[in-house]
This record gives C-alpha cells, structure tokens and sequence, in this order.
C-alpha cells in the first residue's frame, strides 16, 4: 500500500499524480455534466442555443474523461489505488450492511467500501456513456433502433453518473479534512486513525 | 476465489464485476432500448399526465421532444410580423402571412418524429399546408431542381430534391400535437418532412427558395448525409 511517512501528526495519503487525475478527471466530469444538462433540458437547450458548439464541447470533454484514468497508471501509487479500490474484502461487506459503519468500529483501509462502490459504479459508467456516446455522433455506425437504444442508456447512466458524483461532492463538502487530504496529500493521524485505520496500521 | 494473493489486497475483485456488468447492462440496453422504452412509458403515461410537479416528463423515461437551436436565441414571431417568402428560380415571387397559410388548403396526418441521434415520437398529427400547393402557385422555373428552406433564426438552411418537395407529406406545418406550432418547436410556422429525419424539417420557416440543385444545409455542412431519409 502507499506508504506512509509518519511525519508527526501527519500522513501522507495522495502522492502528485493521484492528486493531478483527481483533479484533471473533476474538471472534465464538471465539464460533461454541465453541458449534458444544456443539450438535455429543453428551457436551457433553448436558452443557451449554439447546439453544435456546445454538443462539440461535450463530446471533446467525453473523449477526454479516461485520459486521466489512463494517463494515472504511469504511476504505481495510482496502481496500488485501483488494486485497493477494485477488491472487497469481508470487512467491505459487513462496512456496507452496518447502519453505524461511521462509529469507528470496523477496519476500514484507505478506501472505504462505499468509495469502493463508487470508483466502480463511475469508471463502469464512463466506459457505457463513451460507447453510447459514439452510437449517437457518429450517426451511421448502427441502426435506428440501435441509436434509440443508445440514447436511451445515455440518458440513464448520465442521470446515474450524475447523482454519483453530487453524493460524492455532499461527502466531500461534509468533511473539509477528507477535502484536505485531496488538496495537499497530508491528513492528520487523528482522522485517518477514525476514517482510515486499517489503513494507518497497514502502514506502521 | 476470496483466497489472499501473496501481494496486494485481499478481498474478491467486486470493482471489476460491477464494471463489467455495467457494461453489459450498457449493451443490452442498446439493444434492446427501444422497446423497452417505449413499454416503459407506456406505462408511465397515465402516472405523466396526473403529475403536478412534472417531473416525471423530464426524466428519460421515452418519446418525448428535445429542443434544438443552433443560434444563440431566436426572435419570437406572431400573426402580425410572421412572414415566408417564396421566390428563387420562380415566375411569380411571393410573401404570406399567417393568415395568407391559413387560408391556404390544409393537410393532416399523423406521423413518428426521429431525430437521427436516436431519440423519437410516435404518432404526432401535423397540419399545414403541402409544400407542393405553394410551389404550384409559384410556378418553378425549368432549370429549378431543388428548394432551400430558411430559418428566421437568421442560420439554419436546409434543402430538398423538387421532387421530394412535391411529396403529400411534405408540410409548411401550421399545427402540431393538436395546437398551433408553439414558439420551442418551431413556430409559428415550421417544415415538418415526413419519411426524413428531424434536422430536414427546419424550425423557425421564413423562406423557400428555387435553386438549381441542392446546397447543403446546416447540419449536412457538418457531416449529415444530404438524403436525410430514415433508415430501417
């Protein structure tokens, strides 16, 4: 796991490279969802206008969303985030089940299980809006019933990705250190040892 | 399976299953979408109607209209300053009003919009008047091989062969959806191109022009086929 120079009272929880894909892939999904909501909802479609700049900027920030994620795996922090993030252990379960999983009481590692959830259900989410995404631009790829699938699970998975990423940014904005921790890299041991500490013990 | 490796966390790969599935979900729902939306509203539509937060119409839940303008807002239109011209390659240029159309035969029929992004609606009624009724009283001249449509959002343009301008369903539309075409969809006075996809049938009308042969309108200029006609 990453390791953890023990610096006092502070950890080290993000290295420069996860913190960058953090940050490149937030602005993209900003990017995407914010003119998904353009070209979706009628008021605004009208509102705003200029469909094809604002179609052509979302397809662009689409393309672009796995860079990020692909681009991350030069750096083996990263990789042992994914390896981390992709397995459920016994604990995960029983985390998910619990009504009182915040209560310090279980051994959570560097990623929780429901941040495990998450990492999935988007990056599964990006590769479908991608594929469908393509469906629906390039217009003669597939048949019209095909396309009015495509448009169909687009609308879906982006209404998912969408609430996703609003519960992800609640979560955030409830816990200004967890904030921290993706701004500097540093948490205190005080938090990690609540929020994280089979993570800290891993480490020792 | 849940067997720790020597290195790495332990615990069954559940990241990678759900992305998986995700994806077949994704898939499967390609494939067969379609008419799985259109049960899905179906279903819904007795629920859309006694909805009064209208929520429901706003969720991706089947046939509904999505509004396209490719300006960055269009001049709003009525009885008074509503105006098409119809001139080109023509003996006898024209300008009508709304009440001049009105006056004009009308045609009605019920037909499914597709947008050739692959979202559509079944069964919506449209009345006007044919495009060929107007061409008539223009009188084409004979090197005329086709008309370019104009929008009064001052960029839209499309076109079509003349002889797939004299089609029966071919539509200066007046009415749709049983009222007069609202200022969103197009109106007061909009194309509606049955057999073709929707960026044929131009919002906004405001000029029918004979041309030569068929000048490639806005969305075909990037990248549209110039047919337009609705695959199977």
């Amino acid at each position: 796991m990453t390791p953890v120079s023990d610096t006092g009272s502070t950890l080290a929880r993000f290295t420069p490279a996860e913190r960058w894909v953090h940050r490149s892939l937030g602005l993209l999904m900003g990017t995407c969802l914010l003119t998904a909501f353009v070209l979706y909802y009628g008021p605004i479609s009208l509102a705003v206008g200029h469909r094809h700049t604002v179609e052509l900027v979302h397809v662009a920030a689409g393309y672009a969303l796995p860079g990020p994620l692909l681009l991350g795996l030069l750096s083996s922090a990263y990789r042992r985030d994914i390896e981390v993030l992709n397995r459920f252990s016994r604990e995960d379960w029983r985390w998910l089940r619990s009504k009182n999983r915040r209560d310090g009481s279980f051994d959570v590692g560097k990623f929780n299980a429901g941040q495990k959830l998450n990492a999935a259900l988007t990056a599964g989410s990006v590769v479908v809006l991608v594929g469908t995404g393509t469906l629906m631009f390039w217009t003669g790829l597939v048949r019209l019933s095909w396309r009015t699938g495509a448009t169909f699970v687009h609308d879906w998975f982006a209404l998912g990705l969408g609430l996703l990423v609003l519960g992800h940014l609640w979560f955030a904005i409830s816990d200004p250190e967890a904030r921290e921790g993706m701004r500097t890299g540093l948490v205190s041991r005080r938090w990690a040892e609540r929020e994280h500490r089979a993570w800290v013990r891993s480490e020792k | 399976m849940d067997e720790p490796r020597s290195s790495g966390p332990a615990g069954a790969p559940v990241g990678r299953r759900v992305v998986l599935g995700l994806v077949g979900l994704g898939a499967a729902g390609v494939v067969g979408g379609a008419s799985f939306s259109r049960r899905l509203s179906d279903w819904l539509a007795p629920a859309e109607l006694h909805d009064p937060t209208g929520l429901l119409s706003t969720l991706p839940v089947g046939p509904a209209f999505r509004y396209y303008s490719v300006t960055g807002g269009v001049p709003r239109r009525n009885e008074q300053s509503y105006r098409l011209r119809v001139d080109g390659l023509v003996a006898q240029p024209a300008t009508y009003r709304l009440s001049d159309l009105q006056a004009l035969p009308q045609t009605t029929f019920t037909s499914d919009f597709h947008c050739v992004t692959g979202w559509s609606v079944p069964g919506v009624e449209w009345s006007g008047v044919p495009l060929s009724e107007l061409l008539d009283r223009a009188g084409p001249a004979a090197p005329a091989r086709a008309v370019r449509i104009r929008s009064f959002d001052g960029t839209y343009t499309e076109s079509l062969s003349l002889e797939d301008a004299r089609l029966p369903h071919v539509v200066v539309a007046l009415r749709m959806l049983g009222g007069p075409v609202s200022h969103d969809h197009g109106g007061p006075v909009r194309m509606y191109v049955d057999g073709h996809y929707g960026y044929k049938s131009t919002k906004w009308l405001s000029g029918i022009e004979l041309t030569e042969r068929e000048v490639p309108g806005y969305w075909e200029r990037r990248g549209y086929p110039l047919e337009g006609t609705i695959g199977e």
